[in-house]
């Protein structure tokens, strides 16, 4: 039985309108992007595939090898923990001035004009520090302080400061700003309204959501090791060079170690502050 | 404080251009240490009152003085100064779930603070004493270690109204005090409110639902669509006055003989339901 007018759902056409155009603008991309996945299945490239993944087995697991992986894990870890602390420097405060959820001239209404233009172009430094890869911000710190870990924490610390100052801002403003806005209606100052009213509203987002990005950071100091910013990845690329996949495997395994590390602590963290 | 609206107007900011302000131009003197209760239907413009005279909304017409000061005309700096002095308590209590109830009520005393004090009162809470003893007044001193999402909606609203006994400030402007509250708790609340005031020559301004408290108050404000209907001393609030307010809208007059809007036990998230 055919429904009648008003049961039928006025969305339904827009819904299947936008389904449509996102396959229509998706089918360019892929050609343009020479996608064929197909490829990926041509006897010639299982073959290759075969070799390459044989050659990681089994792991390479000699005591001394152990020992060098581990002391390399570690710096990885440290030069993604530097990173991290340096980033925050950079993003906490640019946070707190950027985000229009602790401005006091806004209560009322409209924000100023000088308080907006500020808050602009601090977003603007943001876009410029996160635009910027970190592989890119490490091939000039290498050629700036040399071959080794500082480049790779500079590089961190800087891609990582924009992203997390973004995010944080993003994270703040989409919160529930009512007990804020009452702190500052009442004559609380800005800071005194981000610890009683903002901190308190958002501290597990943005805990998981940093714990996340040192994940992230971990990641991206493995990647930074094939330029020379040490670690890890720089040990990685060595063994790729020297086709020594069993060393390669064993790395693969530490860091999912580390990786599915970083998610418990992220876990842990979030259950002990819901 | 004293307080002095001629024409006072206001608009909420996000209200469509051409939309009738949520505020007609009133006239309203309240003295020092007068105490007053305004109630009219929702959307009457009450809340709307209360932010203005709170200095959390821009007049949009008219002229607003606070002690003879007109706000408006003050740097931002010394306006956030006086906001200090101000006291707002919104009708969903701003507390935040996770914090704890005794850093919601000294939250209250942050205008007097100074930053380092108010983040060493994070790290070890600084007047412990204080707090309790608000709280007490509304039967919750042994929640003073709860977080706030672990409490009632109703006991939510109370602690918000306990934070204006720990506030310093000489105005206070609170918005439907009794919304979660049972008849009994309702009561006390209100009870407990007026004394605070009257002991600390505090000028009270509270909007209200239940006319039957309202008139409790020396004065009440009757208001609707925008503008003061009548501003008379309770007893001359009478029964016909008051349909009057609520013509057409009588389902919302909650007199002796109705039931309480709200109850105690309400928990779960509070909505931000009030109409601004």
């Amino acid at each position: 039985m055919a429904a009648s007018p008003a049961l039928r759902d006025p969305a339904w056409t827009g819904r299947v309108f936008w389904m449509l155009a996102a396959l229509v603008l998706l089918a360019p991309a892929l050609a343009m992007t020479e996608f064929k996945p197909w490829l990926l299945f041509s006897a010639e490239s299982l073959k290759s595939t075969r070799g390459f993944v044989a050659d990681f087995f089994p792991p390479k697991i000699e005591a001394e090898f152990l020992l060098l992986v581990a002391r390399e894990c570690w710096r990885t870890v440290a030069i993604a923990t530097a990173g991290m602390a340096l980033a925050l420097v950079i993003a906490i405060p640019l946070t707190l001035l950027s985000t229009s959820v602790l401005s006091i001239s806004a209560l009322p209404g409209r924000m100023h004009a000088l308080p907006f233009f500020a808050r602009q172009a601090l977003r603007w430094l943001l876009i410029l520090l996160r635009s910027v890869p970190e592989l890119v911000w490490a091939l000039v710190f290498v050629r700036v302080v040399g071959l080794g870990p500082t480049a790779g924490v500079l590089a961190i610390a800087l891609t990582y400061g924009g992203m997390l100052g973004k995010v944080y801002g993003e994270i703040l403003e989409s919160d529930e700003r009512q007990a804020t806005h009452a702190l500052l209606r009442n004559g609380a100052g800005r800071l005194q309204a981000f610890f009683y009213g903002l901190l308190p509203q958002s501290a597990a987002e943005l805990t998981s959501y940093t714990v996340y990005r040192w994940e992230c950071a971990i990641r991206s100091s493995a990647v930074l090791g094939f330029v020379g910013a040490g670690g890890l990845g720089q040990q990685m690329d060595n063994s790729m060079k020297m086709f020594q996949g069993s060393e390669v495997a064993t790395m693969l395994i530490v860091f999912m170690l580390l990786v599915g590390l970083a998610d418990t602590a992220s876990a842990w963290l979030r259950r002990a502050m819901a | 404080m004293k307080v002095a609206a001629e024409g006072l107007a206001a608009r909420h900011p996000a209200a469509r251009d051409g939309a009738a302000p949520a505020l007609r131009p009133v006239q309203l003197a309240i003295a020092p240490g007068e105490q007053l209760a305004v109630v009219g239907p929702s959307g009457a413009g009450k809340t709307t009152l209360l932010h203005a005279l709170a200095c959390a909304l821009k007049p949009a017409a008219g002229r607003l003085e606070l002690d003879g000061v007109d706000p408006w005309a003050l740097p931002v700096a010394r306006l956030q100064k006086l906001r200090g002095r101000l006291f707002l308590a919104p009708q969903t209590p701003p507390l935040p779930p996770r914090q704890r109830v005794i850093t919601a009520v000294l939250a209250a005393r942050l205008p007097r603070q100074s930053l380092a004090a108010s983040l060493r009162s994070l790290l070890y809470p600084t007047d412990i004493v204080a707090a309790q003893a608000a709280l007490a007044q509304f039967d919750l001193a042994d929640k003073l270690w709860d977080r706030v999402d672990r409490l009632s909606g109703g006991e939510r609203q109370r602690v918000g109204l306990a934070r204006a006994l720990v506030s310093a400030a000489s105005l206070w402007l609170v918005d439907e005090p009794l919304s979660s509250l049972d008849p009994s708790r309702a009561a006390q609340a209100i009870e407990t409110l007026t004394r605070a005031a009257r002991e600390r020559a505090v000028t009270l301004v509270t909007t209200l639902h239940q006319v039957d408290v309202a008139t409790r108050f020396p004065r009440v404000i009757g208001m609707r669509d925008g503008e003061i209907h009548f501003d008379l001393p309770a007893a001359q609030v009478t029964r016909e006055r008051l349909a009057a307010l609520y013509a057409q809208r009588e389902h919302e007059l909650i007199g002796p003989a109705s039931a309480p809007e709200g109850d105690d036990a309400v928990s779960g998230p509070v909505a931000d339901l009030h109409g601004r």
